[in-house]
């Protein structure tokens, strides 16, 4: 079996083709110019993940709210749960940039980070 | 008055790039004017990660990419003005800008580098039919309205334009736990990057209508629904196709305009493709010591080219000013057929190093080759395994190449399949 996939890693959007084997083992990787991309086909026929960028509450700041990331790719199936989680968090201002806003969100050993400083109203 | 070597209009990825290389070049009377309460420009909002691969070989949010450079111009203590308008560009390049603490400034500069951006086409562009309920507005407005202040501005959406600003949305929307029935595209092609279509709708369920519009708006004082409908190759709805969808916020993201009000006033020739300046390899437009970059020049799909351009006209712009600019040979570049235009637009074939042309197609090609001609003649062949509207592309012209031109000469790119 083979699985065509639009590489996501970086804005090259390479096409990818997998070969699967019945049992779902990768065979084969063709399409990707680069290393990072035949991970990223592997993983996403394996088990798919996605990094997360979304915002967390802010208590006392100039915004309401500061940017931040996942520190490291997350399964793809609890993003929606890593939201939820995320949504929950509130940080007191001041906030830099690079400071752990919520730890090991839904046990994912993943950290989710500040993306900016949000100074103290 | 006041006098400074460099006056950089915006402090966004561009103006801060182009400021921190004509410092590195020699210059160190420098000011940014920035409208905004910070510097960074847009990339504040820009909450997504995938900015940088190509300049720092990682992955950035939008604040983290502009930060470094903040940082960088902190360091340098370049001065800036934020929360201030920059007015008008006088023909001996005299600055006029507004903000509350100075009153009106009068800054008299040797060079002036243009950095404003773009800003989103509105309804009004689209003469869209229908009410004028609350629930319509620019993706890059909802954007400031999730990621900045913090609240969601409608609970089903449909997305008109699958520009990347409207893909990113889609999924920040249903992120936040919107709904977002589709996306609809006037085109037959997106002109957004493939993998925001993967990322953003794919993995969401979101569906992309290709070659559909929005026809009409219903709501009387909120958004109730929109009518769309597919369209025929000349982009006009065909009847019976109108399909109603339920929502109450229509969202645009229909195509970026350079913000060149000050370019077009001080009387700077504009190209009719890119909405932005002529320019030469440096940057400069044909008002002497004027320059522009980034998405004020043209619009890019990737902030990694908006620094390295401004960083050319930075270098341009010091050039200028420290006298090392000698009088120009220059031929002219022209886009034909499928490549709708090509920055700069004219190049002096004096220049001491090896030249990069960026182009943009008008649709997509799978397994073409670029051809770039002088006077007739191919000088560079390349085939490419793809070419996408939404995808700069790049060809160099190397500097044996350009000392071999003839002042006058034109340059042709064009794609054969």
């Amino acid at each position: 079996m083979t699985k065509n996939i639009t590489c996501v890693t970086c804005p090259m959007g390479c096409a990818i083709t997998v070969e699967l084997s019945d049992s779902g083992e990768v065979l084969s990787v063709k399409g990707n110019t680069c290393k990072r991309g035949e991970v990223y086909a592997v993983n996403e026929c394996t088990h798919p993940q996605r990094s997360l960028a979304t915002t967390v509450k802010v208590e006392g700041g100039i915004h309401n709210v500061v940017p931040c990331k996942s520190a490291g790719a997350l399964p793809k199936e609890k993003i929606f749960d890593c939201m939820e989680e995320i949504n929950k968090a509130c940080a007191k201002a001041p906030v830099a940039l690079g400071d752990v806003l919520v730890e090991n969100v839904c046990n994912t050993g993943i950290n989710i980070v500040a993306t900016n400083h949000c100074p103290a109203r | 008055m006041l006098n400074y070597d460099i006056v950089v209009i915006g402090g966004g990825p561009a103006g801060m790039a182009a400021a921190l290389k004509a410092k590195e070049c020699g210059v160190d009377s420098i000011l940014i004017l920035e409208r905004a309460e910070s510097l960074g420009g847009i990339l504040e909002q820009c909450i997504h990660t995938g900015f940088g691969l190509q300049y720092f070989g990682e992955e950035l949010s939008g604040p983290e990419y502009a930060d470094r450079f903040i940082k960088q111009v902190l360091d340098e203590k370049i001065e800036y003005k934020l929360d201030t308008m920059a007015l008008e560009i006088t023909q001996d390049n005299v600055v006029y800008a507004v903000n509350k603490t100075d009153g009106l400034l009068e800054i008299q500069a040797k060079a002036v580098i243009l950095a404003m951006g773009c800003r989103e086409r509105p309804r009004g562009a689209l003469n869209i039919a229908g009410t004028r309920a609350s629930g319509v507005m620019s993706a890059g407005t909802a954007q400031k309205y999730v990621n900045i202040d913090g609240y969601m501005p409608g609970k089903k959406v449909v997305i008109l334009g699958s520009g990347d600003i409207g893909l990113i949305m889609a999924r920040r929307m249903t992120l936040e736990g919107a709904k977002v029935e589709c996306v609809c595209e006037l085109m037959p092609y997106s002109s957004g990057l493939t993998r925001n279509i993967v990322q953003c709708l794919d993995d969401f369920g979101i569906p992309l209508y290709l070659s559909h519009t929005v026809v009409d708006i219903h709501g009387k004082d909120r958004v109730t629904g929109v009518t769309i409908a597919a369209v025929d190759e000349n982009r006009k709805p065909i009847p019976g196709s109108e399909q109603y969808i339920e929502c109450d916020t229509l969202m645009l993201s229909v195509g970026l305009i350079p913000e060149n009000e000050l370019t077009r006033n001080v009387g700077i020739s504009i190209d009719r493709v890119t909405s932005g300046a002529i320019v030469d390899e440096y940057r400069e437009t044909d008002h002497k010591g004027v320059f522009a970059c980034g998405n004020v020049l043209h619009v890019h799909d990737l902030v990694d080219f908006v620094t390295k351009e401004s960083q050319i006209a930075g270098e341009g712009a010091a050039r200028y000013v420290l006298g090392k600019k000698s009088d120009p040979e220059y031929i002219t570049t022209k886009g034909v057929d499928a490549v709708r235009y090509i920055v700069p637009q004219k190049v002096n074939i004096k220049n001491e190093g090896d030249v990069q042309l960026f182009f943009r197609v008008g649709s997509t090609f799978k397994n073409a080759t670029v051809k770039v001609r002088y006077n007739g003649e191919e000088i560079i062949s390349r085939k490419r395994p793809r070419l996408a509207p939404g995808e700069m592309e790049n060809v160099v012209l190397k500097n044996d190449m350009l000392k071999s031109f003839a002042k006058d000469g034109v340059i042709e790119i064009t794609v054969e399949v």
